[in-house]
Protein backbone atom coordinates (compact mmCIF):
# COMPACT_ATOMS: atom_id res chain seq x y z
CA UNK A 1 0.00 0.00 0.00
CA UNK A 2 2.73 2.62 1.21
CA UNK A 3 4.53 1.64 -2.00
CA UNK A 4 1.44 2.16 -4.56
CA UNK A 5 1.24 5.86 -2.77
CA UNK A 6 4.78 6.72 -3.83
CA UNK A 7 4.48 5.36 -6.81
CA UNK A 8 1.27 7.44 -7.70
CA UNK A 9 3.30 10.64 -6.05
CA UNK A 10 6.14 10.05 -8.17
CA UNK A 11 3.76 9.52 -11.51
CA UNK A 12 2.07 12.98 -10.65
CA UNK A 13 5.92 14.72 -9.72
CA UNK A 14 7.49 13.11 -12.99
CA UNK A 15 10.83 14.61 -13.04
CA UNK A 16 10.32 15.86 -9.89
CA UNK A 17 11.43 14.61 -6.48
CA UNK A 18 9.31 12.50 -4.07
CA UNK A 19 9.23 13.29 -0.23
CA UNK A 20 9.60 9.76 1.39
CA UNK A 21 7.93 9.63 4.87
CA UNK A 22 9.14 7.42 7.59
CA UNK A 23 6.96 4.55 8.12
CA UNK A 24 5.20 3.85 11.46
CA UNK A 25 6.99 0.70 13.74
CA UNK A 26 5.27 -1.85 13.03
CA UNK A 27 4.25 -2.82 16.88
CA UNK A 28 4.39 -6.06 19.22
CA UNK A 29 5.83 -8.11 16.17
CA UNK A 30 8.47 -10.17 16.88
CA UNK A 31 11.57 -10.04 14.57
CA UNK A 32 11.90 -13.88 14.48
CA UNK A 33 11.53 -16.83 16.55
CA UNK A 34 11.21 -15.24 20.47
CA UNK A 35 14.16 -18.30 21.01
CA UNK A 36 16.94 -16.76 19.03
CA UNK A 37 18.68 -15.43 21.41
CA UNK A 38 20.28 -12.27 18.04
CA UNK A 39 17.07 -11.89 17.51
CA UNK A 40 14.87 -11.57 20.56
CA UNK A 41 13.43 -8.07 21.32
CA UNK A 42 14.44 -7.02 18.35
CA UNK A 43 11.24 -5.43 16.49
CA UNK A 44 10.82 -4.94 12.85
CA UNK A 45 10.72 -1.30 11.47
CA UNK A 46 9.27 0.35 9.06
CA UNK A 47 11.81 2.80 6.86
CA UNK A 48 11.60 4.46 3.55
CA UNK A 49 11.43 2.52 0.53
CA UNK A 50 11.74 -0.45 2.80
CA UNK A 51 9.32 -3.02 3.96
CA UNK A 52 9.48 -4.21 7.95
CA UNK A 53 13.15 -4.90 8.38
CA UNK A 54 14.36 -6.11 11.73
CA UNK A 55 16.22 -3.02 13.54
CA UNK A 56 19.91 -3.36 14.92
CA UNK A 57 20.04 0.40 15.60
CA UNK A 58 18.29 3.68 14.94
CA UNK A 59 21.07 6.06 14.32
CA UNK A 60 22.38 5.75 12.32
CA UNK A 61 19.92 3.35 10.72
CA UNK A 62 21.15 -0.18 10.55
CA UNK A 63 17.79 -2.54 9.84
CA UNK A 64 18.42 -6.66 8.87
CA UNK A 65 16.51 -8.65 6.25
CA UNK A 66 14.49 -11.15 7.92
CA UNK A 67 15.29 -14.85 6.69
CA UNK A 68 12.23 -14.97 4.96
CA UNK A 69 13.36 -13.56 2.22
CA UNK A 70 16.46 -16.02 1.43
CA UNK A 71 13.80 -18.47 -0.65
CA UNK A 72 14.84 -16.70 -3.44
CA UNK A 73 17.95 -15.33 -5.42
CA UNK A 74 17.08 -11.70 -5.95
CA UNK A 75 16.67 -9.44 -2.81
CA UNK A 76 13.73 -7.19 -3.14
CA UNK A 77 15.26 -3.73 -2.99
CA UNK A 78 12.28 -3.10 -0.16
CA UNK A 79 13.79 -5.96 1.99
CA UNK A 80 17.59 -5.20 1.57
CA UNK A 81 19.25 -4.58 4.48
CA UNK A 82 21.19 -1.15 5.69
CA UNK A 83 23.76 -0.71 7.65
CA UNK A 84 25.84 2.86 8.05
CA UNK A 85 29.20 3.53 10.31
CA UNK A 86 28.42 7.48 11.10
CA UNK A 87 25.79 10.15 11.55
CA UNK A 88 24.31 12.10 9.64
CA UNK A 89 23.21 9.93 6.72
CA UNK A 90 22.20 11.45 3.27
CA UNK A 91 18.61 12.14 3.44
CA UNK A 92 18.61 14.10 0.19
CA UNK A 93 20.04 13.96 -2.71
CA UNK A 94 19.81 16.34 -5.78
CA UNK A 95 20.73 15.21 -8.55
CA UNK A 96 20.74 18.33 -10.46
CA UNK A 97 24.06 19.07 -8.12
CA UNK A 98 25.30 15.80 -7.57
CA UNK A 99 28.47 14.95 -8.88
CA UNK A 100 31.38 12.08 -8.83
CA UNK A 101 34.43 13.35 -8.48
CA UNK A 102 37.43 11.75 -9.87
CA UNK A 103 41.08 13.39 -9.55
CA UNK A 104 44.24 12.84 -7.71
CA UNK A 105 47.20 11.37 -9.31
CA UNK A 106 45.32 11.58 -12.65
CA UNK A 107 45.62 13.52 -16.24
CA UNK A 108 42.79 14.12 -16.71
CA UNK A 109 40.46 14.61 -13.42
CA UNK A 110 36.45 14.49 -14.13
CA UNK A 111 33.60 15.44 -12.72
CA UNK A 112 30.62 13.52 -13.64
CA UNK A 113 26.93 13.56 -13.56
CA UNK A 114 24.26 10.60 -12.76
CA UNK A 115 23.94 11.27 -16.74
CA UNK A 116 27.28 11.11 -17.52
CA UNK A 117 27.80 7.92 -15.38
CA UNK A 118 24.76 6.34 -17.80
CA UNK A 119 25.86 7.86 -20.94
CA UNK A 120 29.48 8.18 -21.45
CA UNK A 121 30.48 4.61 -20.41
CA UNK A 122 29.27 1.42 -21.29
CA UNK A 123 26.36 0.28 -19.45
CA UNK A 124 27.00 -2.97 -17.47
CA UNK A 125 25.39 -5.68 -15.12
CA UNK A 126 26.31 -8.08 -12.47
CA UNK A 127 24.46 -9.80 -10.28
CA UNK A 128 26.18 -10.43 -6.89
CA UNK A 129 25.92 -10.44 -3.00
CA UNK A 130 26.08 -7.72 -1.12
CA UNK A 131 27.40 -9.17 2.80
CA UNK A 132 28.62 -7.19 5.87
CA UNK A 133 31.53 -8.55 6.96
CA UNK A 134 30.05 -8.52 10.62
CA UNK A 135 26.87 -10.58 9.52
CA UNK A 136 25.66 -13.47 12.34
CA UNK A 137 28.43 -11.79 14.61
CA UNK A 138 25.97 -11.59 17.18
CA UNK A 139 26.43 -15.72 17.23
CA UNK A 140 29.54 -15.49 17.74
CA UNK A 141 31.16 -17.05 20.92
CA UNK A 142 32.73 -16.24 23.17
CA UNK A 143 30.82 -12.88 22.35
CA UNK A 144 32.58 -10.33 20.37
CA UNK A 145 32.12 -6.10 20.83
CA UNK A 146 30.07 -4.78 17.75
CA UNK A 147 27.41 -5.31 15.70
CA UNK A 148 24.90 -8.24 17.46
CA UNK A 149 23.90 -8.71 13.77
CA UNK A 150 22.05 -11.97 13.46
CA UNK A 151 22.07 -13.69 9.47
CA UNK A 152 20.29 -10.89 7.08
CA UNK A 153 23.34 -8.30 6.67
CA UNK A 154 23.30 -9.52 3.13
CA UNK A 155 21.29 -9.28 -0.45
CA UNK A 156 21.98 -10.26 -3.69
CA UNK A 157 21.04 -7.79 -6.55
CA UNK A 158 21.44 -7.12 -10.32
CA UNK A 159 23.61 -4.01 -10.14
CA UNK A 160 24.04 -2.09 -13.45
CA UNK A 161 26.46 0.90 -13.93
CA UNK A 162 29.52 2.21 -15.42
CA UNK A 163 32.80 -0.03 -14.97
CA UNK A 164 35.65 1.88 -12.42
CA UNK A 165 37.88 0.54 -14.91
CA UNK A 166 36.28 2.42 -17.64
CA UNK A 167 36.39 5.84 -15.27
CA UNK A 168 40.24 5.48 -14.33
CA UNK A 169 40.85 4.92 -17.66
CA UNK A 170 38.97 8.42 -18.69
CA UNK A 171 40.86 9.87 -16.29
CA UNK A 172 43.92 8.49 -17.19
CA UNK A 173 45.91 7.27 -14.21
CA UNK A 174 49.23 8.33 -13.69
CA UNK A 175 52.22 6.62 -12.93
CA UNK A 176 53.06 5.65 -9.23
CA UNK A 177 49.36 5.14 -8.75
CA UNK A 178 49.08 2.52 -5.93
CA UNK A 179 45.32 3.02 -4.72
CA UNK A 180 41.89 4.19 -5.26
CA UNK A 181 40.23 6.09 -2.44
CA UNK A 182 36.33 5.75 -2.44
CA UNK A 183 34.22 8.59 -0.19
CA UNK A 184 30.41 8.99 0.44
CA UNK A 185 28.12 11.68 1.18
CA UNK A 186 27.73 10.31 4.69
CA UNK A 187 29.99 12.10 6.95
CA UNK A 188 30.11 12.73 10.93
CA UNK A 189 28.44 15.08 12.82
CA UNK A 190 31.95 15.63 14.36
CA UNK A 191 35.13 16.02 12.85
CA UNK A 192 36.76 13.98 15.04
CA UNK A 193 35.12 10.94 14.06
CA UNK A 194 36.60 9.10 11.07
CA UNK A 195 35.41 9.84 7.85
CA UNK A 196 34.11 6.30 5.94
CA UNK A 197 36.46 6.21 3.54
CA UNK A 198 37.81 3.07 1.76
CA UNK A 199 40.72 1.90 -0.70
CA UNK A 200 41.13 -0.78 -3.25
CA UNK A 201 44.44 -1.21 -5.11
CA UNK A 202 44.51 0.14 -8.99
CA UNK A 203 45.26 -3.27 -10.18
CA UNK A 204 42.50 -4.60 -8.44
CA UNK A 205 40.56 -2.31 -10.13
CA UNK A 206 41.88 -2.73 -13.87
CA UNK A 207 42.34 -6.72 -13.74
CA UNK A 208 38.41 -6.74 -12.86
CA UNK A 209 35.47 -5.49 -14.89
CA UNK A 210 32.88 -6.68 -12.71
CA UNK A 211 34.02 -3.48 -9.90
CA UNK A 212 31.52 -1.09 -10.84
CA UNK A 213 29.57 2.46 -9.66
CA UNK A 214 25.96 1.27 -9.62
CA UNK A 215 23.07 3.60 -10.51
CA UNK A 216 20.66 0.72 -10.66
CA UNK A 217 19.21 -1.94 -8.36
CA UNK A 218 17.19 -4.93 -9.73
CA UNK A 219 16.40 -2.47 -12.11
CA UNK A 220 15.12 0.19 -10.00
CA UNK A 221 17.43 3.71 -8.81
CA UNK A 222 18.84 2.53 -5.31
CA UNK A 223 16.98 3.32 -2.29
CA UNK A 224 18.59 6.06 -0.72
CA UNK A 225 19.35 4.11 1.96
CA UNK A 226 21.49 1.71 0.11
CA UNK A 227 23.10 4.60 -1.38
CA UNK A 228 20.97 6.47 -3.74
CA UNK A 229 22.01 7.87 -6.07
CA UNK A 230 25.37 5.48 -6.87
CA UNK A 231 27.40 2.75 -5.04
CA UNK A 232 30.63 1.27 -5.77
CA UNK A 233 29.89 -2.53 -6.36
CA UNK A 234 32.74 -4.98 -5.61
CA UNK A 235 31.87 -8.52 -6.03
CA UNK A 236 32.98 -11.35 -4.02
CA UNK A 237 34.37 -9.21 -1.64
CA UNK A 238 32.38 -7.99 1.87
CA UNK A 239 30.27 -5.50 1.50
CA UNK A 240 32.74 -2.76 3.48
CA UNK A 241 33.98 -1.80 0.26
CA UNK A 242 30.83 -1.29 -1.30
CA UNK A 243 30.67 2.37 -0.50
CA UNK A 244 27.49 4.47 -0.76
CA UNK A 245 26.39 7.47 -1.81
CA UNK A 246 29.58 7.59 -3.92
CA UNK A 247 30.89 11.47 -4.47
CA UNK A 248 34.20 11.51 -4.68
CA UNK A 249 37.08 8.87 -6.18
CA UNK A 250 41.00 10.09 -5.86
CA UNK A 251 43.71 8.00 -7.03
CA UNK A 252 46.43 8.49 -4.82
CA UNK A 253 50.25 7.32 -4.72
CA UNK A 254 50.54 5.26 -1.34
CA UNK A 255 48.22 2.56 0.57
CA UNK A 256 45.51 4.32 2.38
CA UNK A 257 45.77 3.01 6.38
CA UNK A 258 42.57 5.71 7.71
CA UNK A 259 40.48 4.30 10.57
CA UNK A 260 37.92 2.31 8.36
CA UNK A 261 41.03 0.18 6.57
CA UNK A 262 43.35 0.12 9.66
CA UNK A 263 42.86 -0.47 11.84
CA UNK A 264 38.95 -0.92 11.32
CA UNK A 265 37.59 -4.15 9.01
CA UNK A 266 40.98 -6.56 9.36
CA UNK A 267 41.08 -9.97 9.92
CA UNK A 268 44.05 -12.37 11.30
CA UNK A 269 46.79 -12.72 8.55
CA UNK A 270 46.42 -16.56 8.87
CA UNK A 271 44.96 -19.17 5.93
CA UNK A 272 41.24 -18.96 8.28
CA UNK A 273 41.29 -15.47 8.77
CA UNK A 274 41.11 -16.56 12.57
CA UNK A 275 42.29 -16.95 15.65
CA UNK A 276 41.92 -19.68 18.76
CA UNK A 277 38.76 -18.46 20.63
CA UNK A 278 39.30 -15.40 23.17
CA UNK A 279 43.14 -14.45 21.80
CA UNK A 280 44.67 -11.37 19.79
CA UNK A 281 46.46 -11.88 16.26
CA UNK A 282 49.68 -10.91 16.16
CA UNK A 283 49.40 -9.47 12.43
CA UNK A 284 45.89 -8.01 10.36
CA UNK A 285 45.22 -7.84 6.92
CA UNK A 286 42.23 -6.24 5.50
CA UNK A 287 39.30 -8.68 5.04
CA UNK A 288 38.62 -9.14 1.53
CA UNK A 289 37.06 -12.32 -0.17
CA UNK A 290 33.80 -13.71 1.10
CA UNK A 291 34.04 -17.63 2.04
CA UNK A 292 31.71 -20.20 1.08
CA UNK A 293 27.85 -19.52 2.90
CA UNK A 294 24.52 -21.50 2.65
CA UNK A 295 21.25 -20.74 4.53
CA UNK A 296 18.18 -22.32 5.09
CA UNK A 297 15.15 -19.80 4.43
CA UNK A 298 12.42 -22.40 5.04
CA UNK A 299 10.87 -24.15 7.22
CA UNK A 300 11.62 -21.47 9.88
CA UNK A 301 13.31 -22.69 13.29
CA UNK A 302 10.80 -24.67 15.23
CA UNK A 303 8.03 -24.98 12.95
CA UNK A 304 5.94 -28.12 13.50
CA UNK A 305 5.66 -30.52 10.28
CA UNK A 306 3.62 -33.66 10.00
CA UNK A 307 5.47 -37.07 9.81
CA UNK A 308 5.13 -38.45 6.66
CA UNK A 309 4.06 -35.17 4.83
CA UNK A 310 6.33 -33.68 2.62
CA UNK A 311 8.43 -30.31 3.08
CA UNK A 312 9.16 -28.23 0.71
CA UNK A 313 12.96 -26.87 1.93
CA UNK A 314 14.36 -23.72 0.42
CA UNK A 315 17.19 -21.54 0.48
CA UNK A 316 20.28 -19.76 -0.86
CA UNK A 317 23.93 -20.32 -1.27
CA UNK A 318 26.74 -18.55 -2.49
CA UNK A 319 30.76 -17.01 -2.20
CA UNK A 320 32.87 -14.77 -2.73
CA UNK A 321 33.21 -15.34 -7.38
CA UNK A 322 34.19 -19.11 -7.60
CA UNK A 323 30.04 -20.12 -8.04
CA UNK A 324 28.31 -22.49 -6.10
CA UNK A 325 28.39 -25.98 -7.74
CA UNK A 326 26.74 -27.74 -5.42
CA UNK A 327 23.98 -27.70 -2.20
CA UNK A 328 23.79 -30.48 0.19
CA UNK A 329 21.48 -30.95 3.04
CA UNK A 330 21.23 -33.34 5.80
CA UNK A 331 18.28 -34.26 8.15
CA UNK A 332 20.12 -36.39 10.58
CA UNK A 333 22.37 -33.51 12.58
CA UNK A 334 25.15 -34.31 9.75
CA UNK A 335 25.73 -37.86 9.42
CA UNK A 336 24.75 -38.27 5.90
CA UNK A 337 24.13 -35.38 3.12
CA UNK A 338 22.25 -35.16 0.09
CA UNK A 339 22.50 -33.10 -2.97
CA UNK A 340 19.76 -30.99 -3.78
CA UNK A 341 18.89 -29.72 -7.31
CA UNK A 342 19.88 -26.03 -7.45
CA UNK A 343 17.85 -22.78 -9.45
CA UNK A 344 19.37 -21.18 -12.52
CA UNK A 345 22.83 -19.48 -12.43
CA UNK A 346 22.76 -16.07 -12.13
CA UNK A 347 26.64 -15.63 -12.21
CA UNK A 348 29.67 -16.45 -10.14
CA UNK A 349 28.70 -13.82 -7.68
CA UNK A 350 25.13 -14.48 -7.43
CA UNK A 351 23.05 -16.25 -4.83
CA UNK A 352 22.18 -19.23 -6.02
CA UNK A 353 18.57 -20.74 -5.44
CA UNK A 354 18.35 -24.14 -4.09
CA UNK A 355 15.15 -25.92 -3.22
CA UNK A 356 14.18 -29.48 -1.96
CA UNK A 357 11.26 -31.34 -0.70
CA UNK A 358 11.83 -33.59 2.53
CA UNK A 359 9.56 -35.97 4.19
CA UNK A 360 10.10 -35.85 8.10
CA UNK A 361 9.98 -39.96 8.56
CA UNK A 362 8.98 -39.66 12.49
CA UNK A 363 7.93 -38.03 15.47
CA UNK A 364 9.73 -35.79 17.19
CA UNK A 365 12.82 -32.82 16.65
CA UNK A 366 14.73 -33.46 13.29
CA UNK A 367 17.72 -30.90 12.83
CA UNK A 368 17.67 -30.03 8.74
CA UNK A 369 21.77 -28.73 7.89
CA UNK A 370 23.10 -27.04 4.28
CA UNK A 371 26.19 -26.88 3.20
CA UNK A 372 27.67 -25.79 -0.14
CA UNK A 373 30.36 -26.38 -2.11
CA UNK A 374 32.10 -23.54 -4.81
CA UNK A 375 34.11 -23.82 -7.87
CA UNK A 376 37.30 -25.00 -6.52
CA UNK A 377 35.86 -27.31 -3.72
CA UNK A 378 35.82 -24.72 -0.88
CA UNK A 379 33.13 -25.06 1.51
CA UNK A 380 31.81 -24.87 4.95
CA UNK A 381 33.42 -26.06 8.56
CA UNK A 382 31.27 -27.52 11.68
CA UNK A 383 32.77 -25.97 14.06
CA UNK A 384 32.87 -21.50 13.57
CA UNK A 385 35.74 -20.01 13.43
CA UNK A 386 36.38 -17.41 15.62
CA UNK A 387 38.54 -14.16 15.66
CA UNK A 388 37.97 -10.77 17.26
CA UNK A 389 35.78 -8.44 15.37
CA UNK A 390 33.66 -11.08 14.66
CA UNK A 391 34.26 -11.55 10.96
CA UNK A 392 33.74 -14.09 8.25
CA UNK A 393 31.17 -16.75 9.85
CA UNK A 394 30.79 -19.34 7.40
CA UNK A 395 29.97 -22.48 9.98
CA UNK A 396 27.58 -24.76 8.78
CA UNK A 397 24.16 -23.52 9.37
CA UNK A 398 20.79 -25.58 10.64
CA UNK A 399 17.11 -25.52 11.92
CA UNK A 400 15.48 -27.37 14.10
CA UNK A 401 11.74 -28.55 13.44
CA UNK A 402 9.36 -30.57 15.30
CA UNK A 403 7.12 -33.27 13.43
CA UNK A 404 4.52 -34.50 15.16
CA UNK B 1 0.56 12.51 4.02
CA UNK B 2 -0.32 16.42 3.49
CA UNK B 3 3.72 17.18 4.39
CA UNK B 4 4.56 15.10 1.31
CA UNK B 5 2.14 17.18 -0.36
CA UNK B 6 3.24 20.50 0.62
CA UNK B 7 6.79 19.30 0.00
CA UNK B 8 5.89 18.22 -3.83
CA UNK B 9 4.40 21.56 -4.65
CA UNK B 10 7.04 23.66 -2.96
CA UNK B 11 9.63 21.44 -5.38
CA UNK B 12 7.43 21.69 -8.46
CA UNK B 13 7.05 25.57 -7.73
CA UNK B 14 10.98 25.96 -7.63
CA UNK B 15 10.93 24.03 -11.02
CA UNK B 16 14.04 23.96 -11.97
CA UNK B 17 14.74 21.66 -16.05
CA UNK B 18 15.81 18.49 -14.85
CA UNK B 19 16.28 18.44 -11.20
CA UNK B 20 15.38 15.41 -9.71
CA UNK B 21 15.56 14.92 -5.88
CA UNK B 22 14.88 12.49 -4.06
CA UNK B 23 14.03 12.69 0.09
CA UNK B 24 13.11 10.67 2.89
CA UNK B 25 12.87 11.18 6.00
CA UNK B 26 14.15 8.92 9.17
CA UNK B 27 11.81 7.97 12.62
CA UNK B 28 12.88 8.75 15.63
CA UNK B 29 15.43 6.73 17.71
CA UNK B 30 13.32 3.32 18.60
CA UNK B 31 11.95 3.01 22.48
CA UNK B 32 13.23 -0.16 22.90
CA UNK B 33 16.84 0.45 22.57
CA UNK B 34 16.21 2.69 26.36
CA UNK B 35 19.20 2.39 28.57
CA UNK B 36 18.30 0.76 32.27
CA UNK B 37 17.58 3.66 34.69
CA UNK B 38 20.43 3.78 37.59
CA UNK B 39 22.61 5.85 38.83
CA UNK B 40 24.65 7.83 35.67
CA UNK B 41 22.09 6.74 33.32
CA UNK B 42 21.15 10.19 32.41
CA UNK B 43 24.49 11.10 31.98
CA UNK B 44 25.13 8.21 29.67
CA UNK B 45 22.03 8.95 27.41
CA UNK B 46 22.92 12.67 27.38
CA UNK B 47 26.38 12.13 26.07
CA UNK B 48 26.39 8.87 24.11
CA UNK B 49 23.30 9.77 21.99
CA UNK B 50 25.26 13.29 20.90
CA UNK B 51 26.50 10.27 18.15
CA UNK B 52 24.38 7.45 18.09
CA UNK B 53 21.40 5.61 19.54
CA UNK B 54 21.61 4.06 22.64
CA UNK B 55 20.58 0.53 20.99
CA UNK B 56 24.87 0.22 20.17
CA UNK B 57 24.52 0.00 23.89
CA UNK B 58 22.18 -2.29 25.07
CA UNK B 59 22.58 -5.23 22.44
CA UNK B 60 26.39 -5.24 23.24
CA UNK B 61 27.74 -8.69 25.11
CA UNK B 62 27.77 -7.80 29.17
CA UNK B 63 30.75 -7.03 30.24
CA UNK B 64 32.93 -5.91 32.96
CA UNK B 65 34.59 -3.04 33.59
CA UNK B 66 37.29 -3.53 31.88
CA UNK B 67 35.31 -4.25 28.53
CA UNK B 68 33.20 -1.07 29.44
CA UNK B 69 35.98 1.34 30.13
CA UNK B 70 37.93 -0.06 27.25
CA UNK B 71 34.70 0.87 24.71
CA UNK B 72 34.32 4.33 26.21
CA UNK B 73 37.87 4.58 26.02
CA UNK B 74 37.72 3.80 22.09
CA UNK B 75 34.91 6.49 22.00
CA UNK B 76 37.05 9.18 23.15
CA UNK B 77 40.39 8.64 21.61
CA UNK B 78 38.91 6.68 18.21
CA UNK B 79 35.49 8.96 17.89
CA UNK B 80 36.56 12.19 19.43
CA UNK B 81 33.80 11.53 21.81
CA UNK B 82 33.72 15.19 23.26
CA UNK B 83 33.08 13.40 27.11
CA UNK B 84 35.29 14.45 30.45
CA UNK B 85 37.10 12.64 32.72
CA UNK B 86 34.62 12.82 35.39
CA UNK B 87 31.99 11.99 32.80
CA UNK B 88 33.80 9.09 31.33
CA UNK B 89 34.70 7.79 34.59
CA UNK B 90 30.33 7.93 35.43
CA UNK B 91 29.55 6.14 32.09
CA UNK B 92 32.02 3.47 32.26
CA UNK B 93 30.55 2.75 35.85
CA UNK B 94 27.17 2.89 34.94
CA UNK B 95 27.96 0.46 32.09
CA UNK B 96 29.48 -1.47 34.15
CA UNK B 97 27.21 -1.92 36.83
CA UNK B 98 24.22 -1.91 34.66
CA UNK B 99 25.04 -3.73 31.86
CA UNK B 100 27.89 -6.39 33.56
CA UNK B 101 28.13 -10.40 33.08
CA UNK B 102 25.40 -12.07 35.57
CA UNK B 103 26.65 -12.13 38.94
Amino acid sequence: MRDYTRRGFLATAGRAGALLLAGSTALGQAARAADDPVLAGRPLVRYPEKTDLILLTSRPPQLETPMKYFDRAITPNEAFFVRYHVFPIPTSVDLGTWRLKVHGRVDRPLTLSLDDLRTKFPRVRVVAANQCSGNSRGRFNPRVLGGQWGDGAIGNAEWVGARMRDILSAASVRQGAVQVTFDGLDKPAFPTVPDFVKSLDVTRIMADPDVIVAYQMNGQPLPMLNGFPARLIVPGWYATYWVKHLFEIEVIDSVFEKFWMKPGYRIPDTPCGCVEPATVPTRTVPITRMPVRSFIATPEPGARVGVGQPVTMKGIAFDGGYGINEVQISSDSGVTWRRVPLGSDLGRYSFREWSVTWTPPGPGQHRLMVRAFNGIGESQGTRPLWNPPGYLRNVIEYVDVQAG
Amino acid sequence: MRIAIAWLLAALAVGSAGAEEKRIILPPDHEHARLKVGPGSDVTHTQCQLCHSTDYIVMQPPGDAKQWEGVVTKMIKVFGAPLSEADAKIITEYLARSYGPPS
